[in-house]
């Protein structure tokens, strides 16, 4: 996974100049890479799939008119997102929509355990995944459903890490927050798709 | 072998709310020498961590939509635009 992100990373870079001299098919190749993961993003702040796409079309704007802006240092991936994240929050918030905060939620490992810290009822063994797990359609479909159904900021962080494969610090620059912040926050939510997962599996 | 069982060093709760530092690797070495010692201990804790990691493998498989064919050519026109002016 290391080896194929430091691939993406210099064709990013390499796109970065290409983009610099107006190259279309370089626009239509960063497009193509990271259009939908934008929509994906946007949509954990506003309401309909159409504002989602306006989001992100208008990040393609500010990318295109900014790329002179644009510093190395920081990920052609992470700089996008973060464009993408500061602007669907402001049209989330002109919506009255309750746009997701960095609030950490009470444990919700809680009732697993009892007083002393025991296991009140221990994890059951799932079935063995030891196999390509991409070959098994119904268990890939399963979590995607259940990461949809996270609270705003864990979807957005469990969806960044997991999914998209971002590193915590990638993470933290896009959505401005702590790295503990970060950490509580996709520690709840991986804690939230294995019991989506346990009842699916186990039936409990 | 031991006769006396060694007490575990942290509880099962504990072992659960430090697992994402752990695979992230951010944890201080005693800390995370300790949770070791308590997954090779506990059987349940070792699951837990195991049904995670398996989380996370699978997550890596979910695949991002496809941009459709109408999103690209509104875009490739919005590049066009800003490109002639």
């Amino acid at each position: 996974m290391d080896g194929s992100r430091s691939e993406q990373a210099l064709a990013d870079q390499d796109l970065v100049s290409r983009l610099r001299t107006g190259d279309e098919d370089a626009f239509v190749a960063v497009v193509e890479r990271y259009h939908t993961q934008l929509v994906r993003l946007a949509s954990a702040f506003v309401s309909g799939s159409g504002s989602a796409e306006d989001v992100a079309q208008e990040t393609w704007l500010a990318r295109i008119t900014g790329i002179d802006r644009f510093e190395s240092r920081s990920s052609l991936r992470t700089w996008l997102f973060q464009i993408c994240v500061n602007r669907a929050r402001s049209v989330g918030e002109r919506e009255h929509r309750s746009v997701p905060v960095d609030h950490v939620e009470a444990s919700v490992d809680a009732e697993q355990f009892t007083p002393t810290g025991a296991w009140t009822s221990p994890p059951a063994p799932w079935p063995d995944w030891s196999g390509d797990p991409s070959d098994d359609a119904d268990l890939v479909a399963t979590i995607r459903m259940a990461i949809t159904r996270l609270p705003g900021m864990q979807r957005l962080v469990v969806t960044m890490r997991d999914l998209d494969g971002l590193t915590s610090g990638e993470v933290c620059q896009v959505l401005s927050i702590s790295e503990a912040n970060q950490r509580v926050l996709l520690h709840r939510g991986r804690g939230n798709v294995r019991a989506s997962i346990q009842r699916a599996v186990t039936g409990r | 072998m031991r006769l006396i069982r060694r007490r575990p060093d942290i509880t099962c709760r504990q072992a659960v709310d430090l697992i994402t530092g752990y695979l992230d690797d951010v944890l201080p070495a005693d800390v995370r020498s300790r949770l070791e010692t308590h997954l090779a201990d506990c059987p349940h804790c070792a699951e837990y961590i195991a049904q995670i990691r398996a989380i996370i493998a699978i997550s890596g498989h979910v695949e991002t939509d496809e941009l459709t064919p109408r999103a690209r050519e509104t875009l490739v026109r919005l590049y066009r635009q800003t490109q002639g002016e």
